[in-house]
Parts: C-alpha cells; sequence; structure tokens
C-alpha cells in the first residue's frame, strides 16, 4: 500500500538543502526509506539544485582552476583509489519482519521488539531516542489500540511518522509511512485505530528547561 | 558529461576526470564559499568533493543519474558533515525496511536526459520571487522557516512559494505536480 501522507514540500526542500536538524531530518529519513513517491520528489529537488550548480558562473581564474586540477592530480597520485563498481547485496531479511526502517532502527539501537519501552500511563509506553541535536526532542510511542496520543510535548513542530498500526487524526486515517506535520495552529487529538497498537515516532521542539515546570503550572489554567 | 563520468568509473580515466573536475570544480568551489565564507575551508571542501566523485563514479547510473544532481548531493553531505560533527541521518537503501522504487519503465534513460532540458526550461520559467527562494535554500542552505524571517514574509507566504516552483518543475518533468 502507496504512502497516502507524503512530507510537504517545504520539510523536503529543508532535507534537500541540507538546513534541517539531526532531529527533524531522523523523522524525515525515515518516512523517505518508507515512501517511493517522496524519495521522487526529493530527487527533483536534487535534479534542481544540480542544474542552480551548473547555472553558477563561478569567479575563479584560470590560473586558479590549474592550482587546483595539480592538487587533485597529485592527491590521486598519493593514492586516491576508485572504489569498484558493483551493487550491495542486499541482506537476506524479510522485509516485513522489520517495523523500524534506517535510521531510526540504528538510533532506537534495535527493532520495536528489543527495545526497552517505559511506561506513560494509561497503557502506552515510549522510548527517548538520544541525539545529538538539543533543539528538538526525538521519541517512539506505542499507543493501545483505540486509545487516544498521550501529551508529549507540544507548543511548536511537531512531526509524527507512523510505524505500525495506525491513527486517526480529525477523520483521517495515518498508517505505515504516513507523516503528519503539526505546528502550534493545528489542534490535533490522534487516536489509535482500534484492533492493533499503533508504534509513531514523534519529534518536537525540545520544551525549554524552565517551560516544563511553567507549563505544567499554567497548563490547568490555560487548558492547553 | 555522464558518459565522462561513467568512463572515469569504468576505466579510472585519468583525462576523463580532468574535463570533469574542471567543468565541477570551480561550480562546487563557488558553493561552499557561499555557505563557508572562508575561501581556505571552500577549497578544501571543494577539493574532498571532487575526490569523492572520482572514487565514487562507479556508482554513478550513467544511465538515469543526473551528473550535476549526484556531485550536488556529494557536495552538500560533506558540508553538513563538516559542519554538524554529529552523524547525518539518512535512508539506506539496501536496509531490508527500505521500501524500493517501484519498476522503471523502459524508456527512463530517454526521459532522464530529456528531464534535465525541461527542467532547465522550467526554472527559467519561475517568477524571480520562486527563483531566489531556491537560491536561498540551496545556496544559502536556510530553512523555509529563516527564509520567512530573512525576507520578511509570513511563513504561510513561504510554503506557498514553494509549492508552486516545485508544483510547477514537477509537471515540467511530467510528474504528479
Amino acid at each position: 500500500m502507496s504512502v497516502r501522507h507524503q512530507v510537504s514540500d517545504e520539510l523536503l526542500l529543508d532535507y534537500a538543502s541540507g538546513s534541517l536538524s539531526e532531529g527533524w531530518r531522523i523523522a524525515v529519513a525515515s518516512h523517505l526509506a518508507l515512501c517511493p513517491q517522496s524519495r521522487r520528489r526529493l530527487a527533483v529537488m536534487e535534479l534542481t539544485a544540480g542544474a542552480l550548480i551548473e547555472e553558477e558562473q563561478p569567479e575563479s581564474s584560470t590560473a586558479d582552476d590549474d592550482d587546483a586540477w595539480s592538487a587533485m592530480r597529485t592527491r590521486l597520485a598519493a593514492g586516491g583509489g576508485a572504489l569498484s563498481g558493483g551493487v550491495d547485496t542486499p541482506r537476506p531479511v524479510s522485509r516485513d519482519a522489520i517495523v523500524l526502517p534506517e535510521p531510526l532502527r540504528s538510533y532506537a539501537g534495535g527493532d520495536v521488539g528489543s527495545l526497552k519501552w517505559r511506561p506513560l500511563g494509561r497503557g502506552a509506553y515510549h522510548i527517548l531516542i538520544p541525539t545529538a541535536d538539543k533543539s528538538t526532542s526525538v521519541r517512539l510511542l506505542r499507543i493501545p489500540a483505540g486509545k487516544p496520543v498521550p501529551e508529549h510535548g507540544h507548543g511548536g513542530r511537531e512531526l509524527t511518522l507512523v510505524l505500525s498500526g495506525s491513527f486517526n487524526d480529525g477523520g483521517e486515517v495515518f498508517a505505515r509511512g504516513d507523516l503528519e506535520e503539526a505546528d502550534e495552529t493545528l489542534e490535533h487529538q490522534p487516536v489509535a485505530t482500534p484492533g492493533e497498537d499503533c508504534i509513531c515516532l514523534a519529534v518536537t521542539d525540545a520544551p525549554l528547561k524552565f517551560r516544563s515546570w511553567l507549563v505544567r503550572l499554567v497548563q490547568p489554567v490555560l487548558g492547553i | 558529461m555522464a558518459r565522462l563520468l561513467a568512463a572515469v568509473g569504468r576505466d579510472a580515466s585519468m583525462e576523463a576526470f580532468e574535463v570533469v573536475f574542471r567543468n565541477y570544480a570551480p561550480r562546487i568551489r563557488s558553493y561552499m564559499m557561499r555557505l563557508v565564507r572562508d575561501p581556505q575551508m571552500a577549497e578544501e571542501l571543494m577539493q574532498e568533493t571532487m575526490m569523492t566523485v572520482w572514487r565514487k563514479a562507479a556508482l554513478f547510473d550513467a544511465e538515469k543519474g543526473n551528473v550535476s544532481a549526484w556531485i550536488f548531493t556529494i557536495a552538500r553531505n560533506l558540508r553538513t558533515d563538516s559542519f554538524r560533527r554529529t552523524r547525518r541521518a539518512d535512508f539506506d537503501p539496501n536496509d531490508p525496511a527500505f521500501v524500493p522504487d517501484p519498476e522503471q519503465p523502459a524508456d527512463a534513460a530517454f526521459e532522464a536526459r530529456e528531464a534535465e532540458a525541461r527542467l532547465h526550461e522550467a526554472m527559467k520559467g519561475l517568477p524571480a520571487e520562486q527563483r531566489d527562494l531556491l537560491h536561498l535554500a540551496f545556496f544559502e542552505e536556510v530553512s523555509h522557516s529563516e527564509i520567512a524571517s530573512r525576507l520578511a514574509l509570513p511563513l504561510g507566504t513561504v510554503k506557498s512559494r514553494i509549492r508552486l516552483a516545485f508544483g510547477k518543475l514537477r509537471s515540467a518533468l511530467g510528474e504528479r505536480p
């Protein structure tokens, strides 16, 4: 089944240009692993960047270029061996057996079965995924069938990638590979579809230190 | 260019590589210069990019691939790796969980060559505001939200310009807009 909710152009452009920080990048890259259509759109963006590079009018002189080429020749002579051709042989593992695609699986340290899930209450579990990116918080969530996704740090941008099962948000169903993009303007309450637990990746803006206790204080007042 | 790069991959042809190098080295240097603003570092990153082009030339698909786009991705990846020093999260086509592309039609190679010409044509037809945005994204490496604040535009305007631009480019390539 093909992915219905693809990454938006603006987020994909941030990925294509290299400006997306690590936390968001994990979600977009894992979505791309599951969605050939989004990869096709990424290819068009990279083609566009290539065309822009073609159109560049470099200011370097012929002397600069000669210097650069002789520097490169020296390096090649010193043994810059070319890689031999040929495609890597795929690993003999059934595709359906694995829930977490790369790069997520490496970040998590294994597939869902081997991970240590921590209870969140009401039958939900989560796992924090460590990254070097302090501006985001990355976690796996496991939501019991038919139950709402617990609050996990709203107030900014949020990306949710479905990995197993599905959830329903405002009448729209998100299944494996689907990516939901939300920001502070979007009010949403995803609910896991009955019949199967839903495992998803949630990336949010990292809550500020002071905000965590402040929000807890004002949350009941503001109703957020 | 694709044939030259294929010759580099197949025969490690130094003559072919010199042509590729002389065409792309100045462009990649100028791309790097816009991003790192340090001539020495830009030169090093350019050399590193071209070295990678030499080493990986055999992995380039001369039938379906596009040389400029391929070299751009190498340059971009080296640039982000040098800057962030954290691992770059990427999908892995050899991962058993990776969902492969559907079978390509037989005329895909012909289309890849056609595509380049059609894309250049379509890019010329984009309004200046959309072209500027592409330049900012790829050559200044700013995110769409940073573009919005730099140009003092509402985020929604920037998003819709990005969508319009790529919608047009995709339909020029015969893709779903």
